[in-house]
């Protein structure tokens, strides 16, 4: 701050209010998570012996010591406070990651409480404000935990303490338990991507190993969902936890229960309205690929969710759109395929016409994909006349010459599968535009009518209101 | 005229159906927007039975339909019948109550609030409110979201036994285990509360206002801060201390940073709400630490509240109060790390000044105006120049312009622009209480500079202050002053700077007079008709326009025409377009 107020003012005289990439310089990156501070006194901890230098038997009090020496937090974004015994814990909590990896025998009954207490005291924190409105992972970089020397070592010895093979989930569900969780999931929104990293491996070794949360977690991941996509359209950690989904659908027996056919239509089609969509899409379309692998009566649904939030305005998510319809059309089957295929094209000669060309491109690609290929052969005569006015027309008129050679060979293939209704609708094409036209044309005067019929009717009630 | 229309009468139905189930979302919209005359001229029976039904049974479309069909059933009463008949409505509109996305779901809830005052009482025990109890009972959470909008509205019409009933769904929704549903309840407990007789209010709404701000979820918790200035307000003074406060000291000193925000946020609501006794008990010393927390946000939000509450604050104690607990807070903000911190401070820490009076600003606040107009963030700097006027009115221009006028010739050169031009908007203030003698000696240099300021906002605004110091100060002090130093410009070698001598003759000519006009700025204005640069040459034009009717009409003829008449054949396009246009309005063809 002090630096940005000693720079010439000669620099920045030349005028208006700084260019985005400017202050983004400026910006801090890191921040602390949102905690009432300790009054600033000075944190004095007793030193401890190591672990390793104690008789055996001595070992497991000195464990619990060492946890509760580790539950005091320092104050991170005060680089100059502290810093021998910030050192002392750092090094603490090595020693511990340590132990729990190699020592057996410690894990005692009454350790588990401690264990999750020093865990809960380091790690579960409100958020801070976020500094940007809208995270753009391109231009901004992440926001970054002050306190993460200590957070991380907090992490790696929670997952080892979870993996451990003396670890009793019995045990330990009196402690991580729903409230537990609860916390855990919040942290997911946490800016760093670090520490999302971490928690992505700790909530899956806890959906693993303890059943009775399971349907807990999932339905809090319901409720953060739909809250990103209904209230708040943020939330950081979307990405992780669609990829922990992605395992559990994997898992899922079959046939589905109908709470997860519901969170397929409900929650995981809904995501697709978000703006912020790209951040996590490649997670989320591996989700619903999963679920078509499990499910394929779930094709008809979820292709008709997609059809019906596909995007209007904006060509980087149209065209997104269109790399998940066709993971999904590799893995259709053709009985699903027919069911769907009508409203299906539709929208795929409007993207093929779209003057977007990316998004033409993208359409158009469906036709070197030899699956498609086939499925579109078998039923030619439903998908050519849906497709064909499209197709002709941006032959004469695209504005793009690879978008017009991309067109020229679909309708080349289309001519070689079925020749005959190619020449016949090559040869109605007019007289269609024209009863077209026509239709608009009557529609127009109904509507006209209609107003007419509405102002006679109006003078109609008028004139009875005074009698 | 009703057998006219006998077969015409037919189709609207068959032509709505068919436009309805149209490939294209935007015909169906247009459908769905035109449903009023569709309903007219099919008449209201048909509308009830034909049209209504219809519609509840086709709602799966896209979101945007959906929502232009829930705005249109609002307004559906006088088309289905009159109140009488406009229970008919309920049908389409529950089903929309329940879509997931929310901007219909509360477009529908928006109507059904709206037909429900259109409910006889007995209807509403009939109809509306067992829509309310299915919906509040939904399996989906978005039917339970929507119900929580409705209770308040169907509550104060109807008997005591579904009242109890009423009351007893919304206790269940504020312990509904998805989060969504409880924030909408939250969001509604001020509201429903208000339709409450005081009884319920203390039995039910506290113990649910209650266990809401103590829910695990912030987004719940900060919702019943909101609802907390609702409640205060219904309660006798006597029952705040027991039903109230120990919630909302919980709030103000909450873990997460959003709860606090919102106690900051709402903490004027907050004060009117509980009155001056537990304002000067409990509210002062949380106000101290919200300015005092450790979030930015928190602390912004606070100070944005520093005069509202010190306004607001008891007259007899108001001064110890503020002197002794809320300045020494104010104080450490003007130096906060955080600059949206120092200027929200900055956008209504002048506002203190009227209420400490003269000699309080002259000792304590004016040092930290001076700290404030000399911020190194120009936000900063900014609010406390727009709202100088404040401080003037206490101290009186001479004291204020004492002690401010060196930070103020510094903020005339300031970078930013914007700040530069906050400044001079505040010059013919200053110079009409200062007088023209201090003017001359302290101001004058600077208003000529902006002049020549490289941003054309502040050589505009620049241009304007001149004409308004004239006004002031009159013609003889432009002739003067600005005058000959104004046209001088006329010779400077950059040809904005040339421009800006026609735009100062265009804004001055009327204040200056004829005499000056003609005499010394007319010269000046015809020889520039020769300037090389033609965005100066059709300025040219413009001025002579401008300045024609200032100027007699023997020199309009003799001196203006010709050269106009010599524009008029330039070479370029938009020279000779002006110098056309000024000899046409000046009559001179």
């Amino acid at each position: 701050m002090s630096s940005a107020a000693t720079t010439p003012p000669s620099v920045d005289r030349v005028d208006g209010f700084s260019r985005k990439s400017v202050r983004k310089a400026k910006q801090k990156r890191s921040q602390s998570s949102s905690q009432f501070r300790s009054q600033g006194k000075p944190i004095e901890l007793t030193p401890l012996p190591l672990l390793k230098d104690v008789p055996a038997p001595e070992q497991p009090e000195l464990f619990l010591k060492k946890l509760q020496q580790c539950c005091t937090i320092f104050d991170f974004m005060d680089t100059l406070s502290d810093l021998k015994m910030k050192e002392y814990k750092r090094s603490m909590l090595n020693e511990l990651v340590d132990y729990v990896t190699v020592s057996r025998g410690y894990l005692t009954e009454q350790t588990y409480p401690e264990v999750v207490k020093m865990v809960s005291c380091n790690i579960f924190r409100t958020l801070p404000p976020s500094e940007s409105n809208e995270f753009d992972p391109e231009e901004d970089e992440p926001t970054l935990e002050a306190s993460w020397p200590h957070l991380q070592l907090v992490y790696e010895f929670f997952i080892r303490f979870l993996e451990s093979q003396e670890f009793q989930p019995s045990i330990a569900k009196k402690y991580i338990d729903q409230k537990f969780v609860l916390q855990l999931l919040d942290l997911f929104d946490s800016e760093d991507p670090r520490e999302r990293d971490y928690l992505k491996t700790v909530l899956h070794r806890i959906y693993g190993k303890f059943l009775g949360l399971r349907a807990f977690i999932r339905k809090q991941i319901n409720n953060i969902f739909l809250r990103f996509v209904y209230e708040t359209e943020h939330f950081s950690g979307v990405a992780e936890l669609l990829e922990i989904l992605g395992s559990i659908i994997n898992g899922f027996a079959l046939p589905l229960k109908a709470e997860h056919k519901q969170f397929l239509v409900k929650v995981l089609i809904p995501l697709h309205t978000v703006r912020s969509l790209s951040l996590f899409h490649a997670q989320l379309a591996y989700c619903i690929v999963q679920f078509l692998e499990k499910d394929p009566t779930l094709t008809e649904p979820v292709i008709r969710g997609l059809l019906k939030f596909w995007p209007k305005t904006c060509s980087q998510k149209e065209v997104m759109f269109l790399g998940e319809l066709e993971e999904i059309l590799d893995v259709i089957e053709p009985t699903q395929f027919v069911k769907i295929q009508e409203p299906l094209f539709k929208q795929i000669s409007k993207c093929v016409s779209s003057p977007h060309f990316q998004v033409s491109e993208r359409a158009l690609y469906y036709w070197n994909n030899e699956y498609i290929m086939s499925l579109i052969e078998e039923n030619s005569s439903v998908i050519l006349p849906i497709m064909f006015a499209s197709l002709y027309r941006i032959s004469k008129e695209h504005w793009n010459p690879a978008i017009v050679a991309l067109v020229y060979n679909v309708l080349k293939a289309f001519m070689e599968m079925n020749s005959l209704l190619f020449d016949e609708l090559t040869a109605t094409y007019k007289s269609e535009r024209q009863r077209e036209k026509k239709k608009e044309k009557e529609r127009e005067e109904l509507w006209k009518k209609l107003e007419d019929l509405k102002l006679k009717r109006g003078i109609c009630s008028d004139s009875v209101i005074p009698t | 005229m009703a057998g006219a229309d006998g077969d015409d009468s037919l189709y609207p139905i068959a032509v709505l159906i068919d436009e309805l189930r149209n490939e294209d979302v935007q015909l169906r919209l247009n459908s769905i927007k035109k449903l009023s005359t569709i309903a007219l001229a099919l008449g209201v029976e048909r509308t009830r039975t034909e049209l209504l039904p219809f519609l509840t049974d086709t709602i799966y479309d896209e979101d945007e339909v959906l929502l232009a069909l829930a705005e249109q059933l609002g307004n559906f009463t006088m088309l289905v019948g009159g109140p009488e008949y406009v229970h008919c409505l309920l049908p389409p509109l529950e089903s929309l109550a329940t879509v997931e996305e929310t901007v219909v779901r509360d477009k529908a809830v928006e109507s059904l609030r709206k037909i429900s005052h259109e409910h006889s009482p007995v209807d509403l025990e009939v109809h509306f409110e067992p829509l309310v109890k299915r919906l509040a009972s939904g399996d989906w959470f978005t039917s339970r979201t929507s119900a929580c909008g409705l209770f308040s509205v169907c509550y104060p019409r109807v008997s005591s036994t579904v009242k109890a009933e009423i009351r007893q769904h919304f206790r269940t929704l504020c312990s509904d285990d998805t989060p969504m549903v409880r924030r909408a309840a939250a969001s509604k407990l001020g509201e429903f509360a208000k339709v409450l007789e005081l009884e319920y209010v203390k039995s039910d709404i506290i113990s649910l206002f209650t266990a809401l701000a103590s829910d695990e979820q912030d987004s719940v918790r900060l919702l019943a801060v909101e609802a907390c200035v609702s409640i205060a307000t219904l309660l006798p003074q006597e029952d705040l201390e027991a039903l109230v406060m120990p919630t909302l000291r919980q709030a103000a000193e909450d873990k997460s940073w959003r709860v606090r925000y919102m106690v900051a946020d709402k903490f004027s609501e907050l004060q009117k709400a509980v009155g001056p006794e537990i304002t000067k008990n409990d509210l002062v010393p949380a106000f101290q630490n919200l300015l005092k927390d450790c979030e930015a946000e928190v602390r912004a939000a606070a100070a944005n509240k520093v005069k509202e509450f010190c306004e607001n604050l008891p007259e007899d104690s108001r001064e110890t109060i503020i002197m002794s607990h809320i300045l020494p807070c104010v104080k450490e903000l003007v130096s906060d790390t955080n600059q949206h911190v120092k200027s929200a401070l900055a956008s209504v820490i002048m506002g203190l000044s009227t209420i400490l009076g003269k000699d309080n600003t002259i000792e304590h606040l004016l040092p930290l105006f001076l700290a404030q107009l000399k911020d190194e963030c120009p936000e900063v700097r900014l609010n406390i120049i727009s709202n100088l006027d404040c401080v003037n009115e206490v101290i009186g221009i001479r004291q204020l312009s004492q002690s401010l006028l060196p930070a103020i010739v510094e903020l005339a050169e300031d970078a930013k622009w914007r700040v530069r031009l906050a400044i001079i908007e505040y010059m013919p203030l200053l110079a009409g209480q200062l007088g023209v003698e201090f003017f001359d000696e302290k101001l004058n240099s600077l208003c000529m500079a902006w002049l020549v300021d490289h941003v054309y906002a502040i050589r505009e605004a620049a241009t304007c202050n001149l004409m308004k110091l004239v006004e002031k100060f009159g013609a003889e002090w432009a002739q003067n002053t600005i005058v000959p130093k104004v046209l001088g410009m006329a010779n400077d070698p950059n040809y904005l700077h040339r421009m800006t001598t026609l735009f100062c003759i265009n804004a001055l000519s009327e204040a200056c007079g004829q005499d000056i006009t003609t005499k010394q700025m007319l010269p000046v204005v015809l020889k520039m008709s020769n300037d090389q640069v033609a965005n100066v040459r059709f300025n040219v034009a413009k001025s002579l326009q401008k300045i024609g009717p200032v100027l007699d009409s023997n020199a309009l003829q003799t001196e203006v025409k010709p050269v106009l008449e010599k524009l008029a054949t330039d070479q370029d396009m938009d020279v000779k377009y002006f110098a056309q246009e000024a000899i046409s309005v000046l009559a001179l063809a």
